[in-house]
């Protein structure tokens, strides 16, 4: 698969960037860290809406900037979904969507896709000033779309809505890479967003980037902070295989993976997004009952064992990772150990809008 | 005073039609400028506003005038000076109104800021066509606030017009120099009338100022 490829370096006003990174050229890499670290900073470069002393960029094998070469923003096929819409108020909705169209003389993302897809139809007559948050931001993403970009950047496009609106764009966000063939690049200092959109991720802290890979690699990464924060969980994205009605349940996954899950959440073969909370797994020696529900055959592959209360550790079951927290005095008690084969029962939940 | 009427809105048009062109891109750069020099440059702009205008009069007649530092330039157009003649009416006016042209659309690039404007290199317009297809609409309240206060100023300058036109009719001699003329003469009927027209006119351009000021206020 092609890469992006990217390195910024650079200072202002005392605050140094010196970031780095290699993503695929395709799906949604979500680029976390807290507020300040410089990941909008990032982005704006990405764009060539900054211009830093050292810089190189490539996307899908296309030279945006190196040494002594910057292509400038027009000329690049870049997608850029700012917090703040910044819709052109002096246009209709319509003459917004199609600003970037007919600026790129058409392309494949067609007007009509876009308009069905984020639902726009009703709000192309009007002009911003008549549209509420959310149909504004809808409105920016589609604007974004229509000038066929190759590269989609988001700077915390849900950061300036109500919960309300927000979870009405969330679903939107994580199907448009796929159904525009998109990378998208989704910058948020909120969790909960990554865990929901992100397949790769992009951890920065103080102008670098500290960690880079697969979101469940990092979540249940012992060195990372995702695994030690209160709430730590890891992400599984399951395959529907059936749904009971008899008792409401989902079931998804393929051995030894497979998860029942309370609800209706997709038809079967719909892909679902579930989290596993890490105190919301606990380790058996052997299985109880066969009743239960949601018993995992694992294997220990790392624990981080300090002095608290607690050990957080790492299961492998097939490919997938999860985390489990228990007692120390549990870990001791058990006789657990590095490489040995333990059954995990797992209570997992549907991430809303998944 | 019909002659006079007539010179005076040419000389108001023509004027506020330079500004438009030469202000709005001094606005724009010194709205986003940074530096000492943006400053420096934006005093000087503003400078009208607080300087005599028969002060400046004085300094536009010397360089105007044909000993001035323009007159080897205005020699190959066959001239000897602009002073006391229609173009030098206008090049003063453009310097006396500039500030009333540069503040309001200073300010409205600067309100703007430059959120539409990346948005538009973002979506694949050049610098130049994002100024045209959206800077420059979005600043309008700004630009036709700084348009009419343009106008309505240059019809009521006096100082500078006195210094660097000289009072010839049909020539330069605009209302308000007509308005000082009937008062020397006594013809206080006529200075009251031509007072009444260019007061009612200010007012009225005030208000439609403040109206547009409203207008743009909540879009």
């Amino acid at each position: 698969m092609s890469r992006i490829i990217a390195s910024f370096q650079g200072s202002f006003g005392g605050f140094r960037l010196d970031a780095g990174f290699d993503i695929p050229a395709g799906g949604r890499t979500g680029l976390f860290g807290p507020s300040g670290c410089g990941k909008s900073t990032v982005l704006r470069c990405m764009a060539g809406l900054v211009r830093l002393q050292g810089g190189n960029l490539r996307v899908g094998g296309e030279v945006w900037q190196e040494d002594g070469y910057f292509l400038p923003p027009y000329k690049r096929a870049v997608g850029y979904v700012f917090q703040d819409a910044r819709l052109f108020t002096h246009l209709s909705v319509r003459d917004n969507l199609r600003f970037g169209l007919r600026r790129a003389g058409g392309g494949r993302i067609a007007e009509a896709d876009v308009v069905e897809f984020l639902g726009l139809a009703p709000l192309l007559g009007r002009y911003p000033a008549a549209l509420s948050g959310g149909e504004r931001q809808r409105v920016a993403i589609g604007r974004t779309l229509l000038a066929q970009p190759r590269l989609l950047l988001m700077d915390e496009p849900l950061a300036a809505l109500d919960r309300e609106s927000a979870e009405q764009i969330l679903p939107r966000l994580r199907e448009v890479s796929a159904r525009f063939g998109v990378p998208v690049l989704y910058v948020s200092h909120q969790m909960d967003e990554i865990e929901r959109i992100a397949q790769h991720l992009l951890l920065m802290r103080a102008g670098r980037v500290m960690a880079a890979g697969a979101l469940t690699d990092l979540l249940t990464d012992l060195s990372l902070p995702f695994a030690a924060r209160d709430g730590a969980a890891t992400v599984l994205e399951l395959t529907v295989s059936a749904y009971d009605e008899t008792y409401g349940l989902t079931l998804a996954g393929a051995p030894p993976l497979c998860l029942t899950v309370p609800g209706w959440l997709g038809a079967v073969g719909a892909v679902i997004r579930l989290r596993v909370r890490a105190s919301d797994v606990s380790l058996l020696r052997r299985p109880a009952s066969s009743s239960v529900l949601n018993l995992l055959p694992t294997r220990i592959l790392a624990a981080d064992i300090q002095t608290g209360p607690h050990v957080l550790v790492v299961l492998g079951v097939g490919e997938a990772r999860l985390l489990a927290r228990i007692t120390r005095k549990s870990w001791d008690q058990m006789g657990l150990a590095l490489g040995q084969e333990i059954f995990a029962q797992v209570k997992a939940e549907a991430l809303a809008g998944a | 005073m019909g002659a006079a009427a007539v010179l005076t809105l040419e000389l108001a048009s023509l004027t506020t039609l330079v500004l438009l062109m030469l202000g709005v891109p001094l606005a724009w750069g010194l709205a986003y400028a940074k530096g000492w020099w943006a400053e420096v440059v934006g005093a000087v702009v503003s400078l009208p506003l607080v300087l005599p205008p028969t002060v400046l009069g004085f300094y536009l007649l010397i360089l105007l005038g044909p000993n001035g530092p323009f007159a080897p330039l205005l020699s190959h157009f066959g001239l000897t000076t602009l002073a006391f003649s229609f173009p030098g009416l206008v090049i003063g006016s453009c310097v006396y109104s500039l500030p009333f042209m540069v503040q309001p659309v200073r300010g409205a690039f600067a309100a703007l800021g430059q959120g539409a404007w990346e948005a538009a290199l973002t979506l694949r317009a050049t610098p130049l066509d994002a100024f045209f297809s959206v800077t420059l609409p979005l600043a309008r309240g700004g630009i036709a606030t700084g348009a009419l206060l343009a106008f309505a100023h240059t019809l009521g300058e006096f100082g500078v017009v006195t210094m660097i036109g000289g009072d010839i009719p049909g020539k330069t001699d605009v209302l308000s120099i007509v308005i000082f003329d009937d008062v020397e003469n006594l013809d206080w009927n006529q200075a009251g009338r031509i007072s009444a027209v260019l007061a009612l006119f200010s007012f009225l351009v005030i208000l439609a100022t403040l109206r547009l000021g409203h207008r743009t206020e909540r879009t």
